[in-house]
């Protein structure tokens, strides 16, 4: 299965300047007017692009990492990355002392430049971020690590650069499972695949054999938990993703589905069917202990704690229709807080704690939507034929999800894919697989 | 004259063929209807038979588990060749159609399988010979995203466990 790769990375304090800068970015609201950022190829010597040339078949990795940031910053709809065809300095001499004028002459407000040594079988790669206009260095990092590495030491840089231009962590140095989905609608095959957010270095997990869905990563580490129906047995299974090893989760005599850990990862809870009644239950993963959290002849799902572990949110029809709760995460004082018209699934809890994303079905159509924790200030992100699922990037400020089409009357022109939409209904965009795809959830920041 | 005459007969064959077409509009609605009871699934289209007489598998309405009149007289000719057929189980599918969130009809297919489970048992069919699994929305028949495909995937299955 997937193995990652012993990742060490150190951090050199070149120097960090904690100055007040000129440039912020605030991500609070829209934003219509993205930060113009030159992100110069990172310069590499003679020595290093052979040895890059013979140990990663890649000519230039400096070039390859910048456009690993400039895709990232771009993606965001922070940043507006201009491009490098305009650039008057050359890598190397920048990376030392930008013109600042020269940068300014192209709009740019911040630059990235850097430098890549690839020694030793070990990539070392520094970085600056510039501040155009203040005239003065933001921030240098280096980082040593295996030269198989290099897109995440894109994704890392992504992050700092993130980090420091928005006072908010990242979301760059993450990976993506889902449910990679092929064939036909009546018999689809689906199968556990892994990606870095960007959508490269994708990895199947299974096979296609069994049914598979809803993957959800542990926050705390490299476990999966997720929902296989192996020997018809739909059962919730736990996945190593780093040794492949993979078991299920308790002893349950039907149906365990819905699976999600608990922010501490100590948890995972999930439902359980008996009997055609669905109900919450909890499994410690230390001890095995299993408690039953809810006890109601609706149905009750799609439990999702908030990031203290102190409450749980979860989906019950006890008032005849699809709603959303909250509730102590020892199952009492039961809340309804969805009042708006129509129907409302998938609450999950956002990591910052302040709110509940959720999938909502009014009039044929379906929502992707935000609401506070008691169930206030309900908005609706983005509207269309069919969509669910969200789940929250590690900082909270963005929501992946998947949407499906419409097929016509033979069934033709069917297809899920995954798509992304910022917490402020802004930036909404496909997010690319090599299959279709539906099911995502987001890991936490893999460094850090 | 000759003009706003023969523009006028135009306005009238426009007018007469948009009448037409809201005719077969209707009549389109009306074969719908044909094979559905409210929003629930009376055709014979995807029914197979376990034996002579006997379809495997009853619809629901949307978001519903209730058993409609049909559905229970199809699930006594299920009771009566199973009450005859002593040695075969049966596994009871569920299943929704694709409006929904993917958890809740996990949910709901159980519920419904359930359902039809409670209904064989009523008619003395000993609850170990019959299974229930639930697919959700996972296993469709009908591939169309149109109210008559989803009808007939609202449903369960009564399918020989061996």
């Amino acid at each position: 299965m997937v193995r990652i790769i012993n990742f060490v990375f150190i951090i050199f304090f070149l120097s960090l300047v904690k100055a007040y800068s000129l440039i912020e970015i605030d991500i609070t609201r829209g934003n219509l007017d993205p930060l113009p950022i030159a992100v110069s190829p990172l310069f590499q010597d003679d020595n290093s692009k052979k040895n890059s040339i013979n140990e990663l078949k890649i000519e230039n990795i400096g070039s390859e990492i910048s456009f690993v940031v400039e895709n990232n910053l771009k993606t965001s709809g922070l940043f507006n990355p201009l491009s490098k065809e305009a650039f008057l300095q050359k890598p190397d001499i920048a990376h030392l002392k930008p013109r600042f004028e020269d940068w300014a002459l192209i709009k740019a407000q911040a630059l990235i430049t850097g430098k890549v040594t690839l020694e030793n079988k070990k990539l070392k790669v520094e970085f600056r971020l510039w501040d155009i206009l203040a005239g003065r260095e933001m921030m240098a990092l280096a980082f040593t690590t295996v030269p198989t590495n290099w897109r995440r030491v894109g994704h890392i840089i992504s992050d700092k650069v993130y980090e420091r231009l928005t006072g908010e962590k990242g979301y760059f140095d993450t990976r993506i499972i889902y449910v990679s989905e092929e064939g036909a609608k009546t018999a689809r095959v689906k199968k556990l695949a892994i990606m870095d957010q960007d959508g490269f270095n994708t990895k199947y997990l299974t096979l296609g054999n069994e049914l598979v869905l809803t993957p959800r990563f542990n926050p705390t580490s490299q476990m999966v938990t997720y929902l296989s129906y192996f020997k018809n047995l739909p059962r919730v299974y736990l996945l190593d993703i780093e040794t492949g090893t993979q078991e299920v989760v308790g002893d349950f005599p039907g149906m365990t589905f819905a699976p999600r850990f608990s922010p501490d990862g100590k948890k995972i809870i999930m439902s359980f069917a008996k009997d055609g009644n669905s109900d919450i239950y909890t499994m410690d993963l230390e001890n095995r202990i299993v408690e039953r959290i809810t006890n109601h002849p609706s149905i009750d799902t799609s439990p999702s704690y908030s990031p203290d572990n102190q409450f749980i949110t979860f989906n019950s029809d006890r008032s005849g229709f699809q709603q959303i709760y909250v509730m102590k995460s020892d199952g009492s004082n039961v809340k309804r807080i969805s009042f708006g018209k129509g129907l409302y699934g998938t609450p999950v809890w956002s990591p910052r704690g302040d709110l509940i994303a959720f999938t909502k079905l009014h009039k044929g159509k379906f929502y992707i939507g935000v609401m506070r924790t008691d169930g206030s200030g309900e908005r609706l992100l983005t509207e269309n034929y069919y969509q669910e699922a969200p789940s929250w990037s590690p900082n909270g400020r963005v929501l992946i999800f998947y949407r499906e089409t419409k097929s016509n009357d033979k069934g033709e022109g069917f297809s899920a894919k995954l798509w992304s939409i910022d917490l402020t209904g802004y930036n909404e965009r496909q997010v690319q697989t090599e299959t279709d795809a539906s099911d995502p959830s987001w890991s936490s920041l893999l460094s850090n | 004259m000759n003009f706003s005459k023969s523009f006028r007969n135009t306005f009238l064959v426009i007018l007469l063929s948009l009448i037409v077409s809201a005719c077969a509009t209707k009549k389109t609605t009306t074969t719908v209807e044909g094979q559905m009871q409210g929003d629930v699934y009376t055709g014979t289209d995807t029914v197979k038979y376990l034996a002579d007489g006997v379809p495997d598998r009853v619809f629901f309405a949307t978001n519903e588990s209730i058993l409609t009149t049909k559905s229970r007289d199809t699930l006594r000719k299920q009771a009566n060749w199973l009450r005859e057929n002593s040695s075969i189980n049966v596994v009871v599918e569920g299943h929704a159609d694709e409006r929904g969130t993917r958890e809740y009809n996990l949910a709901l297919g159980e519920r419904r399988a359930n359902a039809a489970k409670d209904y064989l048992i009523t008619y003395g069919i000993s609850a170990d010979r019959i299974s229930v699994i639930s697919y959700g929305k996972e296993r469709p028949v009908d591939s169309g995203s149109n109210p008559l495909s989803w009808s007939k995937n609202r449903r369960s299955v009564t399918v020989k466990a061996n």
